[in-house]
């Protein structure tokens, strides 16, 4: 089950931290109006994936069971401090722009779901793979989620981008239509559930077909084996 | 219960100083970070702050220290300030230039807008930035000069230069244009904008006395203006309400 191969794939879809284990939904829903924001807040999250579980896999031997959850809360709400604090401080542009999604990570509850699922029972190297990967899943749901929503809501996709990837930026806003009157439903909260609920609903049909594919392709088999 | 107690004292024991060595090292490694940061942040925020201010008086206009050129503003009813701002004064050779303040429009659509204004020693506005708000995303929040030029239509703007019936969005009657689907933000902002230029206007040698005197004290004690406008802009009614009194006056 900790193979490389199995833990990108749970992180990245059996397992996806939004779409099926439906958790940092707070962050989630609040961030996604836009593309940028959704990867801003998923490139946050994924870095405290990593370190959080990174650290609570090297602290593992000397971990006691009853008080597993403290320390684990601890270590998160210290990494992120920190990580708050040094980016303010030494890349201070993209704290800018990611500044306001970091307090936001404490609330995700993705980190000490992996901490106390995943790195509290694997080593090093597969817990920061595992957080990686699950970083990676959310971030992408982010992204799309975001899209989706900035597209339907504005008219544009990658509105802002110079916030995050400098005067390049500019040129990356796409705009479909100049006189797009927007659509408010889609940027307000509810835009987000109900984008939220379609992507879960896709995932689950995308999940069945390929489900009864194989069982047609079991069953084809066994025909032409009998 | 003592004996429960000695009987698990051990493992109590053991528990207590593991969650302690955590909570020490956690603490140890914010308040390290923390040390070792704060000095960058400062600057940092120093930075930013000076950038955004050189937004509404560009650079070239002045040169003195901005930021340590600063007089204090006590609460005043017409910035909607309720604590103590700073004012930032610009000059050139020691002669005033511009003045930088906060003010706070108390009746947008989602609660107070946090605004900076510029004034020009003459009068001019040299510059409105929004600096806080929680107006709705794709509506209201298009004050914020990163996501229209909206609030650059305030630029030259004087108290006399619309006249102050023209101090309103174009929905009632004045000269700015308000936003699709969006009329209260931008009517809270320029009501907000244009108390800013009053108060400019009763305080302007105040604001730049080099005596570092606390400026808006002045204001208690000329009633005529401030006492009207104070019962005004206390009423934190929705904007329309205070905007259609004013244009019956």
């Amino acid at each position: 089950m900790t193979d490389t191969a199995s833990i990108t794939k749970n992180g990245l879809w059996n397992n996806n931290v939004a779409l099926v284990q439906l958790l940092g939904l707070c962050p989630l829903l609040a961030v996604t109006g836009t593309v940028v924001n959704g990867l801003g807040l998923g490139l946050a999250t994924m870095m405290t994936l990593v370190l959080s579980n990174s650290a609570v896999s090297l602290i593992r031997p000397w971990l006691k069971n009853e008080i597993r959850i403290p320390i684990f809360v601890l270590i998160i709400a210290s990494i992120v401090t920190t990580i708050e604090l040094m980016m303010n401080a030494w890349f201070h542009d993209l704290y800018l722009i990611l500044g306001i999604f970091i307090p936001l990570i404490v609330t995700n509850c993705s980190i000490i779901a992996r901490a106390e699922a995943f790195a509290s029972k694997n080593n090093l190297l597969d817990s920061a793979l595992d957080g990686f990967m699950m970083g990676l899943g959310f971030t992408l749901v982010l992204v799309v989620l975001g899209g989706m929503r900035e597209l339907i809501g504005f008219g544009t996709l990658f509105s802002h981008a110079h916030l995050m990837f400098g005067e390049i930026g500019h040129s990356m806003t796409i705009t479909f239509s100049e006189d797009y009157p927007g659509f408010l439903l889609a940027v307000l909260p509810p835009g987000a559930f109900i984008g939220l609920g379609l992507l879960i609903a896709l995932k689950n049909v995308i999940d069945k077909r390929k489900a009864a594919a194989q069982t047609v392709v079991l069953q084809k088999v066994e025909a032409v084996s009998s | 219960m003592k004996s429960l107690f000695l009987q698990y004292r051990k493992s109590i024991l053991s528990t207590t100083a593991l969650l302690s060595v955590f909570a020490i090292i956690g603490a140890l490694m914010v308040g390290l970070t923390y040390i070792s940061t704060a000095d960058d942040i400062r600057r940092n925020e120093e930075l930013q702050l000076l950038k955004q201010l050189n937004t509404i008086v560009p650079a070239e206009l002045y040169n003195n220290d901005l930021l340590s050129d600063t007089i204090t503003i006590k609460p005043n009813t017409l910035l909607g300030t309720s604590e103590d701002t700073l004012a930032y004064r610009a000059r050139k050779d020691g002669k005033p230039v511009a003045a930088v303040f906060s003010s706070i429009a108390p009746n947008g659509y989602n609660g107070a807008i946090h605004i900076l204004v510029g004034v020009f020693y003459d009068g001019r506005i040299a510059g409105v930035r929004v600096v806080k708000h929680h107006e709705t995303p794709g509506l209201g929040d298009a004050v914020d000069a990163s996501r229209s030029d909206w609030i650059l239509g305030f630029n030259n703007k004087s108290l006399d230069n619309p006249k102050e019936k023209l101090w309103k969005v174009k929905r009632d009657g004045g000269v700015f244009d308000q936003f699709t689907g969006a009329t209260i933000t931008p009517r809270a902002v320029v009501k907000a904008v244009y108390n800013a230029l009053l108060y400019f206007n009763e305080n302007r040698e105040k604001l730049f006395a080099s005596n570092g005197k606390a400026a808006g004290e002045k204001t208690a004690d000329t009633p005529p203006i401030s006492k009207s406008e104070s019962s005004e802009a206390g009423n934190s009614k929705p904007g329309k309400a205070t905007l259609e009194q004013q244009s019956h006056d």
